[in-house]
């Protein structure tokens, strides 16, 4: 049964590494995104550490719809996705291993580059963990939410803009978590409530987020 | 084995077809007939269960196929128009691929087998996008050989790029699989060198 599971997981994996173009792309917009705020609103640090949080996470959650709508459109143009659809394991799974090569892909390394784009925009040290942690448990929620928003509208004229429209409002409660984790340590009251219902919003998404993929999916190619 | 009755398709809001009824039993070989557009492709779809009836309702083995959709999923192999290859990966890699997440435990030496059978043996290790169109239609068709347990093929227009040897290889492991106690159903435009001629059934008829 997991052996559908991990054939879809390095399949895409696979894919990512001779398309890593793709990947780079991603990482390299995230980088700019944070890059463009002090230009924006000037090199002042105080005003830099006070914005530095939701800039990142806002950042961060740009570069993850960026690259969303790339998460079945090629296997649909193809005809894996038929075949997939057709496979006697449960959708679920293979649904699951596509999210999870999606954030390896694309999540994984924005947190990895985030604490140096951190360094850069002055926030004090003491947030970085948290800042780590808490777009860790984030960005899963985030490749969850959004692949049943690239599910739905997998096939349609204009479905990035839809797409986008479909998921950012959805992303919101994420970002005030996410951001106000880091805000909320820095101020002296403690990430661990921010962060536990990062978690559980992570939990929830884990627990549901597959199953109405793999729903939209059968209706979008229907 | 295979039955549907008082099938109707509605494609967009335009009726293609209405009362069609199909029944496949096991050795037999069915070729879905009639011209562009009366809506064969979307009888295969409704057949496989990759898209929804109108009305009516396809069986196998008795139960309706969507009551039980991984049963009827692990006796089924279907290849659509789209040959479901990834121009990134190799032959071997597609094939590979397409086995496991079919759900078939099938190893690397059997996948190379079939691809050396149907011509690929020096195309093992390119990317499928400098592959013809032949070749790639040929690599989805390897899968043919590594599913003797399936028991129900649904092919959408298998011969189509193939040269003449290939389609007459194709055909003869088609009857086989029929000899044996499989069933094919299948698009074409094309005649065949079928061992026994296939059952016909002309959509046509059933257009609204």
């Amino acid at each position: 049964m997991l052996s559908t599971f991990f054939a879809v997981l390095r399949r895409d994996l696979l894919l990512a590494w001779r398309g890593r173009a793709d990947v780079l792309v991603t990482l390299a917009f995230f980088v700019i995104v944070v890059c463009l705020f002090p230009f924006g609103v000037g090199a002042e640090p105080n005003q830099l550490r006070a914005i530095a949080p939701g800039v990142l996470w806002v950042a961060a959650l740009l570069a993850c719809l960026l690259s969303l709508h790339r998460l079945f459109a090629q296997d649909h143009v193809d005809g894996t996705l038929e075949q997939l659809l057709l496979s006697s394991e449960p959708a679920v799974l293979w649904v699951t291993a596509k999210v999870l090569a999606f954030w390896l892909t694309t999540g994984l390394p924005v947190v990895a580059v985030a604490p140096v784009l951190a360094l850069l925009l002055d926030l004090e040290q003491g947030g970085l963990p948290v800042l780590v942690i808490s777009l860790l448990l984030g960005t899963p929620i985030l490749a969850l939410l959004g692949a049943v928003g690239a599910a739905l509208t997998l096939g349609l004229r204009g479905g990035g803009m839809l797409l986008a429209l479909l998921v950012l409002p959805l992303f919101v409660p994420v970002l005030i978590f996410g951001a106000g984790a880091v805000e909320a340590e820095l101020s002296g009251t403690g990430a661990a409530a921010h962060l536990l219902l990062l978690g559980g919003g992570l939990a929830g998404a884990l627990a549901l987020a597959p199953w109405g993929c793999a729903a939209a999916l059968r209706v979008s190619t229907e | 084995m295979l039955e549907a009755h008082d099938l109707a398709c509605l494609k967009g809001d335009r009726l293609l077809f209405r009362g069609l009824a199909l029944r496949l039993e096991a050795g037999g070989l069915l070729r879905v007939a009639g011209p562009n557009g009366v809506g064969k492709t979307s009888l295969l779809r409704l057949v496989t269960g990759l898209a929804l009836a109108e009305a009516g309702e396809v069986r196998w083995r008795g139960t309706p196929i969507r009551r039980d959709r991984e049963a009827f999923h692990r006796e089924l192999l279907f290849l659509g128009h789209a040959p479901a290859l990834n121009d990134l990966l190799t032959p071997l890699e597609n094939l590979r691929f397409a086995c496991a997440a079919a759900g078939d435990d099938i190893d690397e030496q059997s996948c190379i087998t079939a691809l050396a059978r149907i011509g690929l043996e020096n195309q093992l290790d390119l990317p499928a996008r400098v592959l013809s169109q032949g070749q790639r239609r040929r690599v989805g068709l390897a899968r043919l050989f590594l599913a003797g347990q399936r028991p129900l093929w649904v092919l959408d227009e298998p011969f189509t790029a193939l040269d003449v040897t290939a389609v007459a290889d194709l055909a003869a492991t088609l009857s086989d699989h029929c000899e044996a106690g499989g069933m094919v159903m299948l698009t074409t435009h094309q005649d065949a060198p079928f061992a026994r001629a296939p059952a016909v059934l002309d959509v046509g008829v059933y257009a609204c």
